[in-house]
């Protein structure tokens, strides 16, 4: 299934996107006291996002040709390429090497803490939506 | 470079590096994700490591701005993912692993930060 030249095709496609959201987002949001505010916004709405995007899949039953091709585009493409690991840890890396070792930890653990709460929000939200959209199913629990 | 170039380039290395994350985590996946996502993890360490080689390669002048925002920017950071590190981490919790997921959570910003420094180290080898 990674063999599949229209499966990578899509993953490089969104890929380039995000990236391109990314970087025209990081020139947008200017750094606020020495904290890089632009990764955290990004990687916080990415994160949201994916479980959101991923959660809906999901709830919409069995995976088909259809539904892998927007959640590797969407997913693992867009999202994938939007959010970033490496700026984050090179940013916490920069803030403890200059001596902001408060500011450093709170950026990278606070990022984790809160990336992990909108991406469970994500997660909720598509529950919501998906039980209101289909009224019965899983209403009882 | 023109502005356009260079976020062109940015955005075409961002999609060789998301394409990247998706070749290594289908040839990772599957055979080691046992206990944690063994997949995400590798691709978020040696991106961080990457970016930090760049960093230090920026520092000494042996690489100028626009070629480390194009490798950087664009590769490192279409490659690296952390939305997919957050799902992973939530699924772990989710499925009632709280310990694991937390791990994975957190194990990912420290291994990645440590592999950022080794990189930069190396990185400001290079034109001095």
């Amino acid at each position: 299934m990674h063999a599949d030249p229209h499966f990578l095709a899509v993953v490089a496609l969104g890929g380039a996107v995000g990236t391109l959201a990314r970087y025209g987002l990081t020139h947008l949001i200017p750094r606020d006291g020495g904290l890089p505010v632009a990764t955290a916004v990004e990687n916080l709405v990415g994160a949201f996002a994916l479980g959101l995007l991923l959660e809906a899949l999901v709830r919409r039953g069995a995976e088909n040709r259809t539904r892998r091709l927007v959640r590797l585009g969407l997913g693992t493409g867009v999202l994938g390429g939007f959010t970033t690991f490496s700026s984050l840890a090179l940013e916490v890396q920069q803030l403890l090497a200059d001596g902001q070792v408060a500011l450093g930890l709170a950026y990278g653990v606070g990022s984790v803490v809160l990336g992990f709460a909108t991406c469970l929000l994500g997660v909720a939200l598509a529950g919501a939506l998906h039980r209101r959209r289909t009224p019965g199913s899983g209403a009882a629990t | 470079m023109s502005p356009v170039l260079l976020a062109v380039l940015v955005g075409v290395l961002g999609g060789i590096g998301a394409a990247t994350r998706f070749a290594v985590d289908g040839m990772i996946r599957g055979r080691w994700s046992r206990l944690l996502p063994v997949a995400t993890i590798t691709i978020n360490v040696t991106g961080s490591a990457l970016i930090g080689v760049l960093a230090g390669a920026l520092a000494t002048g042996a690489i100028s701005a626009d070629v480390y925002a194009i490798a950087a920017t664009g590769f490192c950071g279409g490659y690296t993912t952390f939305s997919t590190a957050m799902v992973e981490s939530v699924r772990l919790v989710a499925s009632g692993d709280l310990r694991r997921g937390v791990v994975n959570a957190f194990g990912t910003l420290a291994v990645t930060v440590i592999a950022a420094t080794l990189g930069l180290v190396l990185g400001l080898q290079f034109g001095s």
